[in-house]
């Protein structure tokens, strides 16, 4: 089946299609042309509603949600920093999420790592205390998060006492066979930042006493590191 | 040569009443009430604007996607039964067919858009329903006259549908897809994204601006944006009839 030529078409017709292309183009050419709008963080929906829009399948809309709470920073044609978001919702859509799907790390990365690491210290502690939430709720899992909470709470916001009250969870909460001896032995360290020696030592010695230090090396130097703290606190 | 487009433009509302097209929209109307109803059990607040968001969306999509298939199947159904060649045989100028059948399709248009506006009615006031009705109408006259164009032009259901839904989707989303374009290219993303937004530019050229259309917000809030219905028209009306233009080119340079 072939095709007639162009030639045999009516210039009629011919006419009539060019007609109506240069109409679309001006029609086009006349309409607004899009612009960026910045839309605000809405409310989360509930988690039943979450659970019954997921068709079954609460992983797939937990990574599907996460995505899209992590690009509304960067809505089309317009880029809001992280700093101007509602971190009240942005705390609630986490939440959310994790509900959603409790194992996955996702959410606490991104608390602790995008949304605390803006310059706004009210928001920084926002994060922070959500991340110290979630870590109680599974600590074993989730103790990477508050161990960098504990650096940010030292380095950024200065504030020692939280970072010592978030490393002390990590010492007594964080006991699991996979967790590292180093985020266990954060609050030694913090304590020893603090002038708190007495309190250093004995922890530390309990630690050296406990024969969970199997490496000659690392009891070593914390054996070296008790010995100089009691020499310190004799000062 | 009007009354012969008629006849062709009733029995195709004909054969849309006897594929109980009206049944499978009554059908997709209960479900969407029925979950509107679950809906209403499970949202904590906002119930209202939970339900009105999901019939809104769900029906609009239903339609374009009922539409589409009924349109497609139907030519490709007269095309391989030489329906189609059986009538271009007779004394009927091939334009008189396409318009007929392009009216026909727009009067089953007509009809899914009130159906599905019908709902809305009850949910939100009478006037933002009976607008979003009319730009769901002249969403779907679009999608009617696209769906026409590319079968005849393709002659394959599945292929066809593919070309609809993708251009439909594309329409829907070169608003967005553009302001993207733009950014990246105003914040020094170097030629290659200069050069992509241009072309998203050129290809918006031969696209219904579709993310005007039918916009659930209308429904919701009263100080959301109301379109320009006017405007609305115009474009509907200026695309339909290049698409049918289209598809007459085609159609009259095609040998049975």
């Amino acid at each position: 089946m072939g095709k007639r030529s162009l030639s045999a078409l009516p210039w009629q017709l011919k006419l009539g299609l060019l007609a109506a292309l240069v109409l679309q183009f001006v029609v086009h050419g006349l309409t607004p042309a899009p612009h960026a709008r910045a839309i605000d963080l809405a409310v989360p929906p509930s988690n039943a509603a979450l659970a019954a829009t997921s068709l079954g399948e609460p992983l797939g809309l937990s990574k599907a949600l996460m995505l899209y709470l992590q690009a509304f920073d960067n809505q089309p044609g317009i880029s809001i920093p992280f700093r101007d978001l509602d971190y009240a919702r942005v705390e609630q859509w986490l939440a959310r999420i994790m509900a959603l799907d409790p194992q996955s790390q996702y959410p606490l990365l991104s608390a602790s790592r995008l949304y605390a690491e803006v310059p706004i210290e009210a928001k920084q502690r926002r994060m922070l205390d959500f991340v110290y939430q979630a870590f109680l709720q599974d600590p074993n899992r989730r103790w990477p998060w508050l161990a960098h909470g504990v650096v940010l709470a030292k380095h950024r916001l200065k504030d020692l006492p939280l970072a010592s009250r978030y490393a002390a969870a990590l010492r007594q909460y964080a006991t699991g066979k996979d967790v590292p001896r180093w985020a266990q032995q954060m609050d030694i360290f913090l304590r020893e930042d603090m002038n708190e020696l007495e309190s250093a030592k004995v922890l530390l010695g309990g630690l050296l006493q406990s024969g969970k230090i199997n490496d000659p090396h690392e009891w070593h130097f914390l054996n070296e590191k008790l010995k100089e703290l009691e020499k310190r606190s004799q000062e | 040569m009007t009354s012969k487009l008629l006849t062709i433009a009733h029995y195709t509302l004909l054969e849309a009443a006897r594929n109980k097209l009206l049944r499978l929209a009554l059908f997709i109307l209960a479900i969407g009430l029925a979950i509107t109803l679950f809906l209403k059990q499970v949202a904590i607040t906002e119930t209202r604007e939970f339900q009105l968001t999901f019939l809104a969306i769900l029906y609009r999509l239903a339609a374009v996607f009922v539409l589409a298939a009924f349109v497609i199947v139907s030519q490709v159904r007269e095309a391989n039964d030489k329906v189609m060649e059986l009538m271009l045989s007779r004394d009927l100028p091939r334009s008189s067919y396409l318009f007929g059948k392009l009216l026909g399709y727009l009067g089953v248009a007509l009809v899914l858009a009130f159906i599905f506006a019908l709902p809305q009615a009850f949910f939100a006031d009478l006037p933002r329903a009976s607008l979003w009705g009319l730009s769901l109408f002249l969403e779907l006259a679009i999608v009617a006259a696209l769906s026409l164009f590319c079968v005849l032009t393709l002659n394959q259901v599945v292929s066809s549908l593919g070309a609809v839904l993708g251009c439909y989707a594309l329409s829907r989303s070169m608003a967005a897809l553009q302001l993207i374009g733009a950014s990246q290219a105003s914040e020094g993303g170097g030629v290659l994204s200069r050069i992509a937004d241009y072309a998203l530019s050129g290809i918006a050229f031969f696209l219904p601006r579709l993310d005007l259309f039918t916009h659930t917000g209308w429904l919701l809030r009263r100080d959301t944006y109301v379109p320009d219905v006017p405007w609305l028209i115009v474009q509907c009306v200026v695309y339909t009839v290049l698409l049918s233009l289209a598809a007459l080119f085609d159609l009259r340079r095609r040998n049975f």
